[in-house]
């Protein structure tokens, strides 16, 4: 109780500035701290218990506001709970809010959210990366102890490199989407969003497992995490792959990598520089026919008619219904149904949608040829450290290409860790782990290893 | 692969969104500068492999059992118009 209070009390001195949250949910914060006071009492309580989390606003919460940042859903109250929330509330979760994204989770810096722009902790005129920044501004700000996000491209492991906090993908299927609002069904994932790595471990295993509502999720047993966090990586073989170190990589960011690279190498692990994964220059155009021709047939549903915004000034169906759509989406998911409607429209599927289709097939295989040889890949989590708030929100190319280092990973569908590995001018930087399908333990131990013998993960923002 | 205003308008109705003039004239100059960068890209390239689908499942059946569901409540509860029970929206059929 005095915990969840601390942290309601520090959102309410410190989210004018930041944005990290669209609803502050205090009612049912301290709800559920009196109910965690009793389970700590009578000794039922699990590792989660009392402990103040956010979800970001793309998860149904049963009776709160889910809105995913868009005027389309600005006053949609789910009926129920997706699986994720009910997992965290069985273990005593108390949730202080949910946060911020860019719209329907589309974008790279949550910019593009209709309730106002998420401000980076480490300098409130730089973006928090997206499109989760909600969810990593909350935890880098003390404004949560961790939160869930959700990666369709990066969306969880951007904006905490951007954030200096641990982010996670798992393994496309470890953790169910149900209640999920669908963005690009064949690459969402949700995972958690932490202060450090044994957290990570920690929260993944209250999320992670089969979920017969979720048929993409998979029926495997879910793994003590926090088992795998030994500290000794000695042996373990690190590949990395040149194709991440872009030419337009900030310099001081390609140091930064290297040292702590250098420094995985001195823990034990062997490691092999110059390795290639030569599709990567592929993945983006893939990435972007694939998400937004899954995006565009997921948001037909907003059409006014069972929940929702609904236009009021129209003469037929038709004309409320694109009305409707017209003022309910902003620019991006516009953007985006557009380039995936003509994607997938007569006379392009098979130059644009199916050949990216398969482009992934040979994506995948590459990543597979390189796990043969290694346990995991390390590479940046971004080229560059968090840019300014506005340089890149009228160049959608640019914007894209900030997703770089993350979205191939989303596209083979394998598990991604960003762990914070230093700073530059007071920025921070990501490094990123990658593992072999359901071989998230392999990179939490390398992740947890590389913070027993760092401090990065501790340095916190000034918040002034 | 340059995009014209009526190919542009041709996808918005598919869409079913309606786009302001500055929209038309902004989405058919971005569209058709990423469409461009993709169709260099994927120029170069072959891909004669079947596409990807992960975690490819064919029949997932549940038993058949009755289970509780949402009430006719709580399913109208977000609904912008309504009577009797229904979700209400202007004639289908003119």
């Amino acid at each position: 109780m005095e915990l969840t209070k601390a942290v309601l009390a520090h959102i309410v001195s410190t989210d004018d500035k930041i944005h990290s949250y669209v609803t502050v949910t205090q009612d049912t914060a301290l709800k559920q701290a009196v109910d965690a006071d009793k389970r700590i009492k009578d000794k039922s309580a699990t590792a989660l218990t009392g402990i103040p989390a956010a979800i970001k606003d793309n998860m149904c919460t049963s009776g709160t506001k889910t809105t995913c940042s868009s005027k389309m859903l600005e006053n949609f109250v789910p009926p129920y709970n997706a699986t994720v929330v009910e997992k965290l509330n069985d273990s005593g979760m108390v949730m202080v809010g949910k946060t911020n994204l860019d719209e329907f989770a589309m974008g790279s810096s949550t910019e593009n959210s209709a309730f106002g722009v998420t401000s980076n902790p480490w300098d409130y005129d730089r973006v928090p990366g997206g499109s989760s920044g909600g969810s990593t501004t909350a935890v880098a700000a003390d404004q949560a102890l961790f939160a869930l996000g959700s990666d369709t491209g990066g969306s969880i492991r951007q904006p905490a490199g951007f954030c200096s906090v641990v982010g996670l993908k798992p393994t496309y299927g470890r953790v169910s989407r149900y209640g999920l609002v669908a963005f690009g069904s064949s690459l969402d994932q949700i995972g958690p969003v932490t202060k450090d790595v044994t957290d990570a471990a920690l929260v993944l295993n209250t999320i992670a497992g089969y979920d017969a509502k979720d048929s993409t999720s998979v029926n495997k047993p879910v793994p003590d995490y926090t088992k795998a966090l030994t500290g000794d990586i000695k042996g373990l073989k690190i590949g990395i792959p040149k194709e991440y170190f872009v030419d337009a990589m900030q310099p001081e960011v390609r140091t930064a990598i290297e040292v702590a690279i250098k420094q995985l190498q001195e823990l034990g692990a062997i490691v092999e520089w110059d390795v290639s994964l030569s599709l990567t220059d592929y993945a983006l155009a893939t990435y972007y026919l694939i998400a937004p021709a899954e995006a565009s047939a997921n948001l037909a549903r907003y059409d006014g008619t069972k929940y929702g915004h609904r236009a009021t000034d129209g003469d037929s169906m038709w004309d409320i219904m694109e009305k409707t759509r017209e003022d309910g989406f902003g620019t991006e998911v516009k953007r985006r149904i557009m380039i995936g409607t003509y994607a997938l429209s007569a006379g392009y599927y098979d130059a644009y949608y199916k050949k990216a289709q398969s482009l992934r097939r040979l994506i995948w295989k590459e990543f597979n040829q390189a796990f043969s040889k290694y346990d995991a890949l390390v590479t940046p989590t971004s080229p560059t450290v968090p840019f300014k708030i506005g340089e890149k929100t009228n160049d959608p190319m640019q914007m894209y290409l900030s997703d770089i280092c993350t979205l191939p990973i989303n596209i083979a569908g394998i598990p991604g860790l960003s762990v914070p590995s230093g700073f530059v001018d007071g920025l921070p930087v990501g490094l990123q782990i990658l593992g072999k399908s359901f071989d998230e333990e392999t990179i939490l131990r390398i992740g947890h290893a590389y913070q027993q013998a760092t401090d990065w993960h501790t340095k916190k923002p000034a918040l002034k | 692969m340059k995009l014209t205003r009526e190919q542009v308008i041709h996808i918005s109705t598919l869409a079913r969104i309606k786009l302001t003039e500055d929209e038309i004239t902004r989405f058919s100059d971005e569209l058709s500068d990423i469409l461009t960068n993709f169709d260099e890209l994927l120029a170069k390239i072959d891909a004669n492999v079947d596409p990807l689908i992960l975690n490819e499942l064919s029949g997932v059946m549940r038993e058949d059992e009755a289970r509780p569901s949402l009430t006719q409540d709580e399913i109208l509860s977000n609904a912008p118009d309504q009577e009797e029970g229904c979700f209400k929206v202007k004639a289908v059929l003119e």
